[in-house]
């Protein structure tokens, strides 16, 4: 047995070197001038990226990965973080949590990475939160998602439900009145995303005339659709989730359904409305932070974000999607943090990152999203522009209304304030809001 | 709340979903006792070929589907002269060794099972490498028929038609025909069969293109309505299983009886009880009270009375 136990060590130490040997062949000619020979690692900032470029994910993690890869790469060229190299260190977690949670052990405990950005699903994000919390790792999570997580080293960079829905649902009340229907992907982020709804709903006068969870597995809607129409609503809001559900959006505009869809899940991170065959999308109603249509200078004009992602990865059919936006602002967010703490120690990068880092200031570039975006210290989460992007017929996307949305849960409901006391917890609306119930 | 029509259309909806989900990998089930755990990418090579056909060549749709169908049935002929049947690789070993290497893998359930899963693996991963994370699709056709405050997708009633279409020809094919005879002749007994003169290995290598063509036509089928993806077959897969497991033996008779019943469960549960979720919990329910109560499939069934009359009879 005990054999057995030190050639299977043998057998794992020489695997991982191997991997790592590759890896570094990797990141030398992925990471876009990172050259690794000639520096010792103490000169280097050493980023962690793990995001899905193949399984369920795929769609959804590959621009997050190359959003990383492009803001690396500007800043590596504009000189690095006060002088010092980004080193990207990366790999392919393939949509597989085990895999993200063996990753994660391995890039904080063999790898110290400095800063790691991870993972696509809610899920995904609490599988790996123990190690992160154990290791005490500064974490930046990248994905648009329920909102509620207080946590002393996770920077959850994507705007939350109550952001997103804040934005859109809000408009389409004013614009179709009360009566809404909920159709909600059968997971955590669906359910609480639903009982969002209820709370925002509540807060605009608004009544729920029906509600319904789909399994992920689910791509025939037809029921769904009777339902819909046997209820009668004045907006629908839809936070269907993945692959099968896109089939939904096909089916409801084959099947003659027309009523106004709002969404924060649709367009903005699988891009829909660039996949499927109009009129699909039509009418359809994103609260979003990003999209590639979003009309600022810094993104949509020439030299901006979409001109610059499209002239490292020209691929077809590909869309600069919600998350690789905010996996793009995160970087120089953390490259600010970093210059202001004058160090990658991460207790200190934290407490600069605490003090409140801006984005479209003097220093700092401007947020393709729109002009000035702040990151709140108490909370960890980002005051975001949030847009109204609706499709029409032929499928082409406009923004309707901007707004400046904080994060208003954790900051004015649960009074979480990171800076005073260390947490690491997950609220719920359904300890705060009688309505989410 | 429960609306009649409603009700009809799901019911048809379903039963053609669970159908074409079904006939690909029943034939090639029933038929060569090879579990064909690529049944799902099957479908998705149907659906993109179909899709490209349409997007990239410019085809009108209904062409675009036949040769998607087509296209897979030539892929499932490569698969079996090389995967399953081990053709290939006999004839390399032959050529250098001069004897068999390679079993095939008819009737190996297990060994299928880990191969076809294999190549499911690879094929998903290819369809990611050469056409990226997704393609575009095509509409929907034939617009919707609207009944009171409800309407509903012409084309998924459409699907229920080509449905029983695609039953009846496989009855047709599998009974009436000579090839039908010799295929059920190696399915029932292959060494005799051979010993008459059937070209077992050519019934086979044609039986898996047929199940791997229905395949293609499911996807080419479902290509409209789907979103497309790599991982698209996989929604197809338990679905399929659990018709062929509730249908039993009887290939074409199995599966219409069990995407009957199962979209009746299916359609009647999500009516009465508003929810899709509990519809597809009953489903599951039905195919597990199926396997513990009728373990040969409804067809098993009938064979059993069948076989019970007949005893009876010729008692008297």
């Amino acid at each position: 047995m005990s054999g057995d136990g030190i050639s299977r060590r043998q057998f794992v130490t020489a695997g991982g070197a191997a991997m790592v040997a590759g890896l570094a062949g990797c990141s030398s000619t992925d990471g876009g001038g990172a050259t690794t020979d000639t520096m010792s690692s103490a000169d280097t900032v050493k980023i962690g990226v793990l995001e899905d470029q193949s399984g369920n994910f795929a769609l959804n993690g590959t621009p997050k990965y190359r959003a990383s890869m492009l803001a690396i790469e500007e800043i590596n060229n504009d000189g690095g973080i006060g002088g010092r190299e980004i080193e990207p260190v990366t790999r392919d977690p393939q949509s597989d949590n085990q895999r993200y949670q063996e990753l994660t052990r391995e890039f904080i405990n063999e790898e110290n990475v400095d800063a790691l950005w991870a993972g696509y699903s809610s899920a995904t994000r609490e599988a790996i939160r123990p190690i992160i919390n154990r290791n005490e790792q500064l974490y930046f999570y990248t994905t648009q998602y329920e909102g509620g997580v207080c946590d002393e080293t996770t920077f959850a960079m994507g705007p939350t439900a109550r952001q997103q829905l804040g934005s859109v649902l809000p408009y389409l009340r004013e614009e179709f009145g009360p009566d809404i229907y909920i159709i909600a992907a059968d997971y955590n982020f669906g359910q609480l995303s639903a009982d969002w709804v209820r709370v925002l709903a509540d807060e605009n006068d608004a009544n729920i005339v029906g509600e319904e969870f789909i399994p992920l597995s689910e791509s025939s809607f037809g029921s769904v659709i009777n339902n819909i129409q046997a209820a009668e609503p004045d907006f629908v809001m839809s936070m269907l989730v993945g692959a099968n559900h896109a089939s939904f959006y096909e089916q409801k505009a084959s099947a003659g359904l027309d009523v106004p869809i709002g969404t924060s899940t649709a367009m903005a991170q699988g891009y829909e409305h660039k996949r499927l065959d109009p009129p699909a999308m039509a009418n359809i109603y994103a609260g979003v932070n990003y999209m590639e249509e979003v009309p600022t200078e810094s993104n949509a004009g020439d030299g901006g974000l979409v001109d610059r992602y499209y002239e490292k990865y020209p691929d077809e059919g590909e869309y600069v999607n919600e998350e690789a936006e905010t996996n793009y602002f995160s970087t120089y967010m953390y490259k600010e943090a970093v210059e202001q703490a004058g160090t990658v120690e991460q207790p200190e990068v934290i407490e600069a990152l605490e003090s409140g880092i801006s984005l479209g200031t003097e220093r700092a570039p401007e947020a393709p999203e729109g002009e000035t975006i702040e990151l709140d210290g108490a909370t960890h989460h980002v005051d975001h522009h949030m847009w109204v992007m609706r499709a029409d017929d032929e499928h082409n996307v406009e923004a309707i209304t901007d707004r400046k949305i904080p994060e208003q849960f954790l900051s004015e409901t649960v009074g979480c304030d990171l800076r005073e006391e260390d947490e690491q917890t997950q609220y719920t609306p359904v300890d705060y809001f009688e309505e989410a119930e | 709340m429960v609306n009649g029509l409603n009700l009809a259309f799901q019911f048809l909806d379903s039963f053609a979903f669970v159908v074409l989900a079904a006939a690909g990998l029943a034939v090639i089930f029933g038929i060569m006792g090879v579990i064909n755990l690529a049944h799902g990418e099957f479908i998705l090579f149907g659906a993109y070929a179909t899709t490209k056909s349409v997007t990239a060549l410019g085809l009108p749709l209904p062409v675009a589907m036949v040769v998607g169908s087509l296209l897979t049935a030539a892929f499932g002929v490569v698969v079996e002269r090389t995967i399953i049947s081990g053709f290939v690789p006999n004839w390399v070993g032959q050529k250098t060794v001069g004897r068999d290497l390679i079993e095939p893998l008819y009737d190996r359930l297990a060994d299928s099972m880990v191969a076809t899963f294999g190549l499911s693996l690879v094929m998903v991963q290819s369809a990611r490498i050469v056409f990226g994370n997704s393609i575009d699709t095509v509409g929907t056709p034939f617009g919707n028929v609207a009944y009171g405050a409800f309407s509903y997708s012409t084309y998924r009633l459409v699907l229920a038609g080509v449905a029983i279409a695609v039953l009846v020809a496989a009855y047709y094919v599998f009974t009436r025909t000579t090839f039908g005879t010799r295929v059920r002749a190696t399915m029932q007994d292959e060494q005799t069969a051979r010993a008459l003169g059937v070209d077992t290995g050519r019934t086979y290598m044609l039986t898996f293109g047929i199940g791997s063509g229905l395949a293609g036509l499911t996807g080419a089928l479902f290509a409209p309505v789907l979103s497309m993806q790599p991982t698209l077959g996989d929604q197809f897969l338990i679905e399929a299983f659990v018709a062929v497991v509730v249908g039993g033996p009887s290939v074409v008779l199995g599966t219409a009886l069990s995407g009957g019943v199962l979209g009746a469960v299916s359609a009647t549960v999500t009516n009465l009880t508003d929810s899709t979720t509990f519809g597809r919990i009953a489903l599951l329910v039905a195919a597990i009270l199926a396997l513990r109560f009728l373990p040969g499939g409804i067809t098993g069934l009938v064979e059993r009375v069948r076989a019970r009359r007949q005893e009876a009879t010729d008692g008297d």
